[in-house]
């Protein structure tokens, strides 16, 4: 080795402390960014290979029943691949030994060969003998939930008839990789599961024997899924058809979507602020180690070094600590990737996970960190480059201070000597101190990003379910029913209250802009559903025209006063313009809401109820759930207590697994800047501080000088943490908001108070390493030395 | 270019070298017109009280620095003219700087240290026995902060001696010494000069020491007041002060 290769290795074995503090930062950095990438590249990929290879479809579409000679018209529309029509029915399940309502999908597979589209992977036993009526497959995370086996019963109540089901396979569907119940905020796995079923017997158990009631199809390259779409819609109106869809639109699908987004942002924010403090650390510890090398330098140069020799010198020693960085952020981001990718297991079901890391990612993230790295050390590398050779030779002279405006303005008689000493050496260098400030200040932004999403899905629950949606328990009708059916649910022992409900399925069209949802028709002076304003207060349901989700009338780019165009989605289809009546506050999802008696009169339908929203005594759950599963034209119950527990279960784990790694990368940031800069002050003023201890400070008023600054620059920096964590959180929820749900910007006094204590003590830490050698400081050997 | 040529061959001729170092408000005179030649092997002893520009006057001719007006030539070529880049071969390939702080690079051995110069030259002895030269041969891989002052600065004359060049530029060496330890260091100057041939001008502020010279230039207040040829040259180990 190049002997002036070994004096890089000799000054980085010098500052090993900054070198480690500052390669963590960067570590942190590259590995947020390598996880993320290396993550949502992986699920990505997974996600195509699975479509692929077991066939999902494209466009979707239920309907009340077609006789199965539609397909060969359907089959006309130009564009089509291959088209597979279907059974698809909701089912109530009765799980043995479980008494909370549950239910599900069910979905038939042809009877023989494989299904064209959306082909199941088993995961265990197999599938349905075709002219069995009494076995299924079962999705895994429902059999995961209640542990069920190949060979296990359940009982479903299959169009208003019990049946008991043999469970003959656990599979995994491209369709259904996020499972959530259909109108649902949370996925339950408990209360929810997909079930498969032979054509044959699931068509005669529905009636639909050569009939279907879904149809999913894939388009050939090139064609025009809009254009299909809109075909197809109008070939299935006269069958009751609810509307096609594409992909965009599949809920399983959508979640993905989503989840690929949160994960690029990810994959920007949190490294471009590891890489920005890393970035000044670098700038500071070099440009310091090269001003205390200016006679070093200038030796060099005496001795025929050139411009370019002394510039690449410091480029490979600042390359080193960026490469120990890489390595290590690589490495961690490798293996926080793949732990990732089976926390995500847990939510999307995929048959296997094909975790890659691309060579190319991780060059990326070398490469940008080393360029952030020279950039941020440019200046110092230049001056090193073009540092006269003469001139360093010569001593420096003394730095210059000078009063600050504190003193200036006359406080100078309330500050003792040291204080002074404090406030001129952060005067002294403004810039410095104010990046110092900054770096800790993102410390605590960091933190505040990690706790924020748990404050606000809290929040986004409590509004919802404590303001808005206030019932027990919905039920759900297999048809529009009669208001009669309100009746004999109230005289369930345990019901408190009941308010009926008509669903219609609709497409909501402003000019170009249109949005798929239904109408929720409301009893006008109901308590259980709620409508909330901008500041969360209760208003009333409008008598005529349509409330609509805020973030769903800015989709569809309509206020209040503003015509709306409704196209009902089932029965006649019929079209009509309402008025936007009001728009409300809503955070999970988008809905329209309309009085009942207003929607009934436009659906010209007389009094049909889809359902009951539902208040009751805890204490009679059990029973209640007794005495609905007897009741047979009920389509679901949904308790939402229930699932959003469960949901909290699963997403605690989640949550605290962010929580920690989030901490953790904070308190990097905040000991790599606060544990920097002690040591460089120590540096630049060892001298100095001995000279006070020769006459006569103490150890404690040494360490107050050196260790009030970081003091204070940690406390400065605290409230400024405040302001960009929030501006951080407002940026994230703005870019996540979509109409599967808007993260409100909450922030609790103790996300605040934990960030700032995190901070705090990732300070005090780095101020005792540096007190213990304050404590050690050679007197003489300082005083000795030319600096 | 040997270094055995007769006495009368000329190393270095400044002609009219003046430095001004512009301060702003004022203007330091540092050299106000030198005119000099170096002969080749010759040993000159600069001698002048603190500020006379004796620094000023070894920086330029060594390259580190450039004139304000006059010009030098090194060996027949013009170097007042020379860009950074030439400059910097020149001090590569033809210069030997010793300091009066040694400078030495402490994260390096006083092996690393003659090596890192060894290194980049054309034609260099090896680091141990330039060191051995200086009798250090024993001290090898011992840092800096492991080494006396007098030792740090035989490292950095065998550093400055290792290239084998043309020129050994002394600034001050035995400044930052005591007696006896600058008596050591002196000599090991003296028997290069004797032994390899090297030019070698030495700075001091120190008379006594200028009875070594063959010759002894004094310089006061930027220009050069007297120049004598010594008769009678002393060993180092004769001097006293
Ligand atoms: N880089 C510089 N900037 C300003 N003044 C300088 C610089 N270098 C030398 N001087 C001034 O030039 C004069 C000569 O300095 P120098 O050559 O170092 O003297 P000597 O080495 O004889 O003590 C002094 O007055 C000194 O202050
Ligand atoms: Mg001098």
């Amino acid at each position: 080795m190049k002997t002036i290769n070994r004096k890089i290795l000799r000054n980085l074995w010098g500052m090993k402390g900054q070198v480690i503090a500052i390669a963590l930062v960067i570590a942190s950095g590259v590995a947020t960014f390598i996880m993320s990438i290396s993550t949502m590249q992986s699920l990505k990929l997974t996600q195509a290979t699975f479509y692929k290879d077991y066939c999902f479809a494209e466009v979707f579409a239920s309907l009340k029943r077609a006789p199965e000679s539609l397909r060969l018209r359907i089959q006309k529309i130009p564009g089509i691949d291959r088209i597979e029509t279907r059974v698809f029915a909701a089912v109530n399940i009765d799980i043995p030994g479980f008494p909370d309502p549950a239910t599900g999908h069910i979905i038939s597979i042809p009877d023989s060969g494989e299904a064209l589209l959306n082909r199941l992977y088993l995961r265990q036993g197999r599938l349905p003998e075709p002219s069995r009526e009494d076995e299924v497959v079962i999705g895994e995370p429902f059999a995961e939930a209640h542990d069920f086996k190949p060979g296990d019963k359940i009982g479903a109540v299959i169009n208003s008839r019990r049946k008991s089901l043999t469970i003959v396979g656990i599979a995994l569907s491209p369709e259904h990789i996020y499972q959530m119940p259909p109108g649902a905020v949370f996925p339950d796995f408990e209360r929810y599961g997909v079930m498969w079923m032979g054509r044959a017997p699931l068509g005669t158990a529905y009636d639909l024997d050569d009939a279907f009631n879904n149809i999913t199809l894939t388009t050939s390259p090139g064609a025009n899924i809009n254009d299909i779409i809109d075909r197809l819609d109008k070939l299935l109106k006269p069958y009751g058809g609810l509307g096609a869809y594409g992909r965009r639109d599949q809920l399983s699908h959508r979640y993905l979507s989503e989840e690929f987004r949160q994960l690029e942002q990810m994959a920007t924010i949190f490294p471009v602020i590891f890489l920005g403090v890393a970035t000044f650390l670098l700038s500071v510890v070099i440009g310091r180690l090269i001003n205390l090398q200016r006679e070093e330098v200038a030796v060099l140069k005496a001795f025929g070094y050139r411009k370019l020799d002394i510039g690449l010198h410091f480029v490979k020693l600042v390359l080193s600590i960026v490469l120990a960085g890489v390595i290590l952020g690589i490495a961690g981001g490798f293996w926080l990737g793949k732990w990732m990718g089976t926390i995500y297991m847990e939510f999307y079901r995929f048959p296997f996970l094909k975790y890659e890391l691309h060579p190319y990612v991780a060059v990326i993230a070398a490469l940008v960190s080393a360029m952030a790295a020279i950039l941020g050390t440019m200046h110092s590398l230049r001056k090193a480059a073009l540092l006269p050779p003469a001139q360093a030779m010569r001593p420096e002279p003394p730095a210059t201070y000078r009063e600050t405006l504190p003193e200036r303005l006359g406080l100078k008689r309330l500050l003792s000597q040291p204080t002074r000493m404090i406030v001129r050496h952060i005067g002294r260098r403004p810039v410095q101190s104010l990046l110092s400030v900054s770096g800790i200040a993102f410390a605590c932004a960091i933190m505040m990003v990690g706790s924020f999403q748990g404050d606000a899905i809290d929040y986004m629950v409590d509004v919802q379910f404590g303001l808005s949606q206030r019932e027990d328990l919905t039920v759900t009708f297999v048809e529009p029913t009669s208001r009669k059916a309100l009746y004999n649910l109230k005289s369930i022992e345990g019901i408190e209250h009941g308010e009926v409900f008509r669903t219609v399925p609709v497409r909501l069209r402003s000019g170009h802009r249109s949005y798929r949802t239904a109408i929720q028709g409301l009893e006008s002076g109901g308590d259980l559903q709620r409508l909330l304003n901008a500041e969360l207060k209760t208003v009333a349901l409008p008598p005529s025209g349509i409330a609509l989700t805020d973030h769903l009338g800015d989709m569809l780019g309509v206020r209040a006063g503003d015509m709306l165009t409704v196209e009902v989605l089932e029965g006649s289809r019929p079209v009509f313009n309402v008025l936007v009546a009001a728009l409300v506050s809503q955070y999970i999802g988008v809905s329209a809401y309309m009085d009942m008696s207003a929607l009934n009169r436009l659906m010209r339908e007389g009094n049909a109820i889809s359902g009951v929203y539902l208040a009751a005594d805890s204490q009679y759950l059990q029973e209640i759930f007794k005495k609905l599963k007897g009741i047979p034209h009920i389509a679901g119950t949904e308790i939402r207590e229930k699932a959003i527990k469960k949901f909290y279960e699963t997403m605690g784990e989640t949550i605290l697994i962010f929580t920690f790694i989030n901490t953790f990368l904070a308190g990097i940031i905040a000991f790599g800047v606060v544990y920097n800069n002690a040591r460089i002050a120590l540096s630049e003023r060892s001298r100095e501080l001995a000279s006070l201890r020769v006459l006569g400070f103490t150890r404690a008023e040494i360490s107050y000088i050196l260790l009030g600054e970081l003091g204070i620059l940690t406390l400065a920096a605290v409230p400024l943490g405040f302001l960009i964590g929030r501006g951080m959180c407002d940026y994230i929820a703005e870019n996540l908001k979509t109409d599967l749900f808007r993260v409100p910007l909450i922030l609790e006094a103790n996300t605040y108070a934990f960030a700032a204590t995190v901070v705090l003590v990732a300070a005090c830490v780095s101020g005792l390493i540096v007190r213990r050698r304050l404590d050690h400081l050679d007197l003489i050997g300082v005083l000795k030395t030319k600096e | 270019m040997s270094k055995s040529a007769d006495k009368e061959t000329v190393v270095f001729k400044a002609r009219k070298l003046t430095k001004v170092y512009d301060m702003g408000e004022v203007k330091v005179h540092a050299l106000r017109g030198v005119d000099l030649e170096l002969y080749s092997g010759e040993l000159i002893v600069l001698l002048g009280p603190s500020g006379s520009g004796k620094s000023t006057l070894l920086n330029i001719i060594g390259g580190l620095d450039t004139a304000t007006s006059g010009n030098v030539t090194y060996q027949e070529q013009d170097i007042t003219m020379a860009s950074d880049e030439e400059l910097t071969n020149y001090r590569r390939f033809h210069v030997g700087f010793v300091f009066q702080f040694y400078n030495l690079i402490p994260s390096l051995t006083a092996l690393e240290n003659v090596a890192v110069v060894t290194e980049i030259a054309e034609n260099p002895m090896n680091p141990a026995e330039a060191l051995r030269l200086v009798g250090l041969g024993d001290r090898l891989d011992h840092f800096p902060a492991q080494l006396s002052g007098g030792e740090q600065q035989r490292v950095a004359i065998a550093r400055a001696v290792a290239k084998n060049p043309e020129v050994l530029l002394c600034d001050e060496p035995t400044g930052a010494l005591d007696f006896a330890t600058g008596i050591i260091v002196l000599e090991v100057l003296e028997r290069i000069n004797r032994e390899l041939g090297t030019a070698t001008v030495l700075i001091t502020h120190n008379a006594d020491i200028a009875e070594m010279a063959d010759r002894v230039i004094y310089l006061s207040d930027g220009l050069i007041s007297r120049v004598r040829i010594n008769g009678h040259k002393k060993s180092p180990r004769e001097l006293r002060w």
